[in-house]
């Protein structure tokens, strides 16, 4: 076996190859999809074969470019922001299995850690909102304050449902525990999962803390260069610890044919089919107005949970 | 809640629509790597044919924005025939268009007796100091390569005035007017071409404009006389000068 700070190390590689890697291939799905969605080509020159390098020229690009800070700021809370922003789902990334054995670290109590983790990451943008100086700025931050504290408990009710019909909160064990019937029983929450980790995402459209059109570019609208490529990672970054999450949760992450082979590789496929989904959802919706956010949180979302919460709890019973 | 007034169908079909046009083709017009089909009478450059200009300035003083220069200078020709008379021609010195001014409107190339102004669909000429924007006479002329043959007209289109002044049997010489040599072979065509009653109306709007330049002087004074009788109660005598210029100044002629 490997000495143990040889595996550690390998551990962490792989999982910031993994963090590095995956966002930039959603994004470039993202780039892809979304254009063919609106009747474009999209990228077509970066790197030659239909602009797959084009996230890699934007991060060269973003690299080069001057880094400011703005001269009312508070300097190191606002130098500090993108990574509070990006670490969590770094974190998070670390904790999601792709099977048993292909998992970064494996935790007991996975599902807890990464929903407490992905929770510290609006800090980041509270952080960049506050010390901008800028009024847009902290209009975005209170936004996405607002909207991820509200969208938090639909979040959290929605996992718990699972934890509770797998009886474990093991994200491993979760996904042994799943079986096909899962995708009826676990329907409501799954749908609330997914809108409320849009929101959490703050993509269209759940974009309110962003939205262009009343205030610049929310929290961020101040940032250059490296940090705001660092906010953008973060941003997707958490479409694939969400889609991964998904999968695991909801679609039995490595299950399928030859699952003993490719069960990693099942995991991979069934979080970016979700990754698709989320961007085919922002393709395809207007953004909410910020009422109507908080509306569908509180008076549909929580109460849907709930009930799957129920529905989760006497199913449990009536089988057990 | 009509189906199309609801929230959820709402989202459904804005997923659906988008799911659609993922599987169609695009409208992206890759340019730089595909040129593009430009349609007919495109309005890229302006060429110019140095040979038909005559530097008569007609284009220069009907353009909008005064972006076509023009210099000449006339020279004398020798006579032709021993005893004859020195004629003079204009000699073209420079001719610019200024396409950092020009908007397209046509209006000098329609303006031109000549045909010495074409449209070119060409349009990649761009350049990066504004001033080389200027074309001068040489690269107006380099663009009469590209120029197309003109698009065939659309089917059903009316037939065009050329073809009209062409197929018209020759202005008939006025009645009163008969005596001169000149208007004899006229009146064969009038008859050939159907007699028709109401030919006299027609020569006093029109004819005479289009056709003055073509008629010899002589028949000056015998086509003049057409024009005063429908407007004014009693013909003008052909000899008197006074009423006809008065009433077309425009065409006056001599």
């Amino acid at each position: 076996m490997l000495p143990t700070w040889l595996e550690v190390v390998l551990r962490a590689v792989a999982v910031l190859l993994a963090f590095l890697v995956l966002p930039l291939l959603v994004g470039q799905t993202e780039h892809k999809v979304m254009a063919h969605m609106q009747g474009r080509l999209g990228p077509m020159y970066a790197g030659g074969f239909h602009g797959w390098a084009q996230l890699v020229a934007d991060g060269v690009k973003f690299v080069q470019k001057e880094d400011i800070t703005p001269a009312r700021a508070d300097r190191w809370v606002f130098r500090l922001a993108p990574a509070v922003a990006l670490v969590p789902y770094l974190v998070a990334l670390a904790a999601i299995p792709l099977s048993p054995s292909v998992v970064g670290a494996p935790v007991d109590a996975g599902v807890v850690l990464v929903l407490a983790v992905i929770g510290v990451g609006v800090i980041g943008t509270l952080m960049a909102g506050w010390a901008s100086a800028n009024k847009y700025s902290l209009l975005g931050a209170m936004r996405a304050a607002a909207q991820l504290v509200s969208y938090e408990l639909p979040l959290v009710l929605a996992v718990a449902s699972v934890a509770l019909a797998a009886g474990t909160l093991s994200l491993v064990g979760i996904a042994e525990a799943w079986s096909p019937w899962w995708l009826l029983w676990q329907l409501p929450g799954a749908v609330v999962f997914l809108v409320a980790a849009l929101a959490e995402l703050q993509r269209p459209p759940f974009d309110m803390p962003l939205a262009d059109s009343e205030i610049v570019f929310g929290a961020v609208t101040e940032y250059t260069g490296l940090r705001f490529a660092f906010f953008l990672l973060a941003e997707y970054a958490g479409i694939v610890v969400f889609s991964l999450l998904f999968a695991v949760l909801y679609l039995g992450g490595w299950a399928g044919p030859l699952e003993s082979w490719l069960g990693w590789l099942w995991t991979l496929l069934k979080g970016f089919v979700v990754a698709v989904v989320v961007i085919w959802l922002r393709v395809s919706w207007p953004r909410l107005r910020e009422d109507q956010l908080q509306r569908l949180a509180w008076v549909w979302l929580v109460p849907i949970a709930l009930f799957q919460l129920a529905l989760t709890a006497v199913g449990v019973v009536m089988t057990s | 809640m009509s189906e199309r007034d609801g929230i959820l169908p709402g989202l459904v079909r804005g997923l659906a629509t988008t799911a659609r046009s993922l599987t169609r083709h695009t409208h992206t017009a890759e340019y730089p790597d595909v040129s593009p089909a430009l349609p007919p009478r495109s309005r890229g450059v302006i060429a110019l044919t140095e040979e038909n200009c005559t530097s008569c300035m007609l284009c220069a003083r009907e353009c909008p924005d005064w972006c076509i220069y023009i210099d000449s200078h006339k020279e004398e020709l020798p006579p032709t025939t021993p005893g004859g008379r020195a004629r003079q021609r204009n000699m073209l010195d420079r001719f610019a268009i200024d396409f950092s001014l020009c908007m397209y409107c046509g209006i000098c190339i329609e303006v031109c007796p000549f045909d010495a102004l074409h449209w070119s669909p060409e349009f990649e000429y761009a350049e990066v100091d504004i001033r080389d924007l200027l074309h001068e006479r040489d690269r107006l002329g380099a663009w009469m390569a590209t120029v197309p043959p003109p698009p065939a007209l659309d089917p059903g289109s009316a037939v065009p005035a050329e073809v009209t002044a062409a197929a018209k049997p020759k202005r008939p010489a006025p009645a009163g007017a008969a005596p001169a040599a000149r208007a004899r072979p006229a009146r064969p065509a009038r008859t050939e071409g159907g007699g028709t009653p109401a030919r006299p109306p027609r020569p006093r709007r029109e004819a005479p404009t289009r056709e003055l330049p073509v008629t010899p002087p002589v028949d000056a004074t015998q086509v003049i006389p057409v024009t005063p009788p429908a407007p004014e109660a009693g013909p003008g005598t052909p000899d008197a000068g006074g009423p006809a210029p008065r009433l077309q100044p425009g065409e006056g002629g001599e």
